[in-house]
């Protein structure tokens, strides 16, 4: 059963989503990856207004492929999600509600989403092109001399994802993988 | 002598840029099916569904399968009896730029590690050159993503940890990748030669068909047992657990010294791209 979802991610709605949970998830959201976070982060540091609402926003983790003929984006799909954990717990302390990457995710990371109230969304990585065809509007709105890095504002129609780890800090990682394991009669 | 004219060479790797990141190969295509049809966990079943989608509409509509279209490896055999008309390396890399740019693919090289200015063309691109005897040119282009890159490692072990020692190394690499590399993975391990040599062997290995198994029966028979173990950790398809973490293992293996056991595993993800021609 999928949870369709809406952005702004409100704190109500996050506390609703579960680890193992399947989403769709539409309205508008933000593209940074390392070299965005890593200036976002120096705004923060330096008490300067950032260029987007990150109260009860979501990111996602990707720098897309140009866009081909009349596509609005080129292929986009996740990337790794740990890369960000250096800057993440700041950008949860201002009220990040959502984060959309792939892959684990560190303490401090999951601390800081239990602490302030913020869920983590797995996206399947490789599937680029398929997630391409959920964002209808893609425009830079910061960065612009990162390229594929820049920061976007995106508007997504039913954006597949799952929800890997939730605001009490469930992980599907470890319980899909350990359930998976004992119904197969091998206990991890 | 036979005589390649440089231009050639980067009309031939403009196309496989593009090609590679656009098609998958057939056996890599073949794996993610049967891997959908033999999964058991539910989940699992659904993501693998969504990789085969995915994939069928990337070659449906010519785009990148994945936003990562790598960085661009190419591999050269060259025949002795062949010589080139013009700079061959510059002619690599003008079938890079060429490629990246009109085939709308990302651009993701950075000039140098640290300072990371990006260099917009995805040039330089990673150029092994091998001597082969003939008067042939084998031309492979191989785009390799970072995400699965970054969770390949490399030990060289102490000739006593033998076969056993190969075998939990390489479970120790998919399990320190776990979701992270974007799992089925296919595994490329390189035994032996040197610490470089070991790495460069484990690449070569990805560029193996996964349907073609090591030719001694000793490294046919790993690479079916080291699949095995892997698709028994339950890490699954994007780490979400279920049976199908890697579609294949693929090993390579050469002398080494008495002193030593070098090992590299090369994890890809199910983005297994590589496309050869032959001039």
């Amino acid at each position: 059963m999928e949870k369709r979802i809406t952005t702004p991610l409100t704190l109500e709605q996050v506390k609703d989503l579960k680890c193992g949970d399947s989403v769709l998830i539409s309205g508008v959201i933000y593209t940074a990856r390392d070299a965005a976070h890593k200036r976002l982060c120096e705004l923060i540091a330096q008490g300067k207004e950032l260029p987007f609402e990150v109260k009860d926003s979501v990111i996602y983790y990707v720098g897309p492929a140009p866009a081909k003929g009349s596509q609005v984006i080129g292929s986009a799909g996740p990337t790794t999600s740990y890369r960000m954990d250096a800057y993440s717990p700041a950008l949860i302390a201002l009220g990040q509600r959502g984060m959309i990457g792939k892959g684990k995710r560190s303490p401090e990371v999951v601390e800081a989403m239990k602490q302030h109230g913020a869920v983590y969304f797995g996206a399947i990585g490789g599937a680029g092109a398929l997630l391409s065809r959920c964002i209808k509007k893609a425009e830079v709105i910061a960065y612009e001399d990162l390229g594929a890095e820049a920061l976007r504002r995106l508007e997504v129609e039913d954006l597949p994802a799952f929800v890997i780890i939730d605001c009490e800090g469930n992980n599907l990682y470890e319980t899909g993988r350990k359930e998976y394991l004992e119904s197969v009669g091998q206990v991890k | 002598m036979r005589e390649i004219d440089a231009k050639d060479i980067t009309e031939q790797v403009k196309r496989l840029c593009m090609e590679a990141n656009s098609y998958l190969p057939e056996d890599i295509k073949e794996r993610i099916c049967r891997s959908e049809q033999e999964e058991p966990w539910e989940l699992a079943k659904n993501i693998l569904g969504i990789i085969r989608e995915n994939y069928q509409i990337a070659e449906e509509n010519y785009v990148p399968v994945c936003q990562d279209t790598g960085m661009a490896c190419v591999f050269l055999e060259i025949g002795q009896d062949v010589h080139i008309n013009g700079n061959l390396e510059e002619a690599v890399n003008e079938g890079v730029r060429q490629g990246y740019t009109e085939g709308c693919l990302r651009k993701s090289v950075v000039r140098d590690p640290l300072d990371r200015v990006n260099t917009k063309d995805n040039t330089p691109a990673l150029i092994y050159y091998d001597i082969v005897p003939g008067d042939g040119l084998k031309l492979t282009v191989a785009p390799k993503g970072f995400g699965s890159e970054n969770m390949s490692q490399i030990k060289m072990l102490k000739p006593s940890d033998g076969i056993q020692g190969v075998k939990d190394f390489i479970l120790k690499v998919v399990e320190d990748a776990g979701p992270n590399p974007c799992p089925p993975i296919v595994v490329g391990v390189g035994i032996g030669g040197t610490f470089d040599k070991a790495a460069l062997l484990a690449k070569k290995a990805l560029m193996r068909s996964t349907n073609v198994r090591n030719a001694s029966p000793l490294y046919a028979a790993l690479e079916e047992e080291m699949l095995q173990k892997i698709n028994s950790l339950g890490i699954g398809p994007q780490g979400v657990g279920g049976r199908t973490t890697a579609l294949a293992v693929n090993i390579e293996q050469m002398p080494t010294h008495i002193a030593g056991l070098p090992v590299a595993v090369n994890i890809n993800c199910h983005v297994t791209r590589h496309k050869t021609v032959e001039l």
